[in-house]
């Protein structure tokens, strides 16, 4: 194929809706990962403090 | 005798000989400089071996031929390698630290810019191929080729390759371009935090479901290498781990080398196609790395501690070459300034997101 008869400002023009919409995703996706860490540490933070909270109550039955 | 001598001499092609000296070039280039040695070695044999007059390596016979359409026609190869790089990445500074992972999202701006420049000259498939080489990341852009059955897979692998390890000698120019001295002066300190074991478990296996239910296309890449990363994680296959990273990457990059130099015949690689998917994919990298660091300084507007721009640049998926060059950077600019945990990182994160961005165009195109 010869690229340079296959030049096309259509072809490009076109494209540029998959690179607003692909960078869009992509950040659509990130965040929603970044969000989903941040809860996954709030959590395992929380189960971890509770668990130490249930041990002291427990030393402090003792 | 004489029959084979002139069925070879009515064979030859002086094309053949500019691919020796292509194939000697990659060669010269892993040994002597190198430059990716694990593929670029394996390349540049293999493509002396393709471009033998009547070569008995490829063609409906050839053991090239066959390796090929075993491991990369169906993309096997570059998904087995996936778990072996999963199994190697640690993501503990994402985990500690996860906002760095919007500049891995910034940094594959590139790919979207390059793709939408190829797709003046080549036909959309090629021009989604060629883009994805700004992902750095050699096994997504093989796979992406390979499902959009791109002409060019083998241009765009020895582009990718060679530009990923070119990285050291790309970005920093770019970098400094793009920076004043004072933002290259930002510190910032870093807060270790422990991650717990449970975290580390759950992130691959969410990180493959939210990215399968967003694009479904990606889930293979996505789930390869979480699946790599939870073997290393999951304290209790050590040993797997341990083929992963190290027998299992190896023993499939020595055929992923070599089978891609099925791609690199004569025939196919010489044309002026050749020159514009290089000169697009070094494109491709400087706006890839421009996208990080430029997100940077936009956030810098609005933030109150401000981030050290360069780190942006580290989004992108060679890891951790990346993350180290930036994290010299800074120590050139400042001695006491240590960027490495938030530039590697935000270069894992480019990981993550290279690997989405693959399963996007995957879905657009697929």
């Amino acid at each position: 194929m010869n690229i340079f008869e296959n030049i096309s400002i259509d072809r490009f023009l076109g494209s540029l809706r998959y690179m607003g919409e692909g960078m869009i995703c992509i950040f659509i996706v990130i965040g929603v990962i970044i969000l989903s860490i941040y809860g996954m540490n709030a959590a395992m933070s929380k189960i971890a403090q509770r668990k130490k909270d249930k041990e002291n109550a427990e030393n402090q039955n003792d | 005798m004489v029959e084979i001598f002139r069925s070879i001499v009515e064979n030859f092609d002086w094309r053949y000989v500019v691919m020796w000296l292509i194939g000697g070039v990659l060669i010269y280039l892993a040994i002597k400089k190198d430059m990716e040695p694990t593929l670029l070695l394996p390349l540049g044999f293999g493509t002396i071996m393709v471009n033998l007059p009547l070569s008995g390596a490829i063609g409906p016979e050839g053991a090239l031929t066959t390796l090929f359409n075993a491991g990369i026609a169906n993309e096997l190869f570059p998904l087995i390698l996936f778990i072996g790089i999963g199994a190697m990445i640690d993501f503990g500074p994402v985990l500690a630290n996860p906002k760095l992972m919007i500049f891995g999202a910034a940094a594959q701006f590139g790919i979207f810019l390059t793709f939408c420049l190829a797709s003046i000259f080549f036909d959309i498939p090629d021009a989604a191929s060629i883009g994805i080489i700004g992902a750095a990341d050699g096994p997504t852009a093989i796979v992406v080729a390979q499902q959009l059955n791109s002409t060019y897979v083998g241009a765009i692998m020895v582009a990718a390759y060679s530009y990923m390890a070119l990285v050291p000698i790309i970005q920093p120019p770019v970098i400094k371009a793009l920076t004043t001295k004072k933002e290259r002066l930002i510190r910032m300190p870093y807060k270790g935090k422990e991650i717990s074991k449970t975290t580390r478990i759950l992130f691959p296996i969410i990180i493959t479901v939210i990215a399968g239910l967003v694009a479904p296309s990606s889930v293979a890449l996505v789930g390869f290498l979480m699946f790599g990363n939870l073997i290393r994680e999951c304290g209790v296959l050590d040993s797997l781990s341990e083929t992963a990273q190290k027998v299992l990457a190896n023993l499939v990059t020595i055929f992923l080398g070599i089978t891609i130099a099925t791609k690199m015949n004569a025939e196919e690689f010489l044309q002026p196609a050749t020159l514009l998917i290089l000169g697009l994919g070094l494109f491709a990298f400087i706006f890839d790395t421009a996208g990080g660091v430029l997100f940077a300084k936009f956030l810098n507007l609005f933030l109150k501690e401000k981030i050290n721009p360069m780190i942006g640049a580290a989004g992108i998926s060679a890891f951790p070459m990346s993350g180290r060059v930036v994290h010299k950077m800074g120590l050139k600019e400042d001695p006491q300034n240590f960027l490495l945990m938030h530039s590697i990182g935000v270069n894992v994160s480019g990981q993550i997101a290279s690997v989405i961005a693959g399963g996007l165009i995957l879905s657009f195109f697929g």
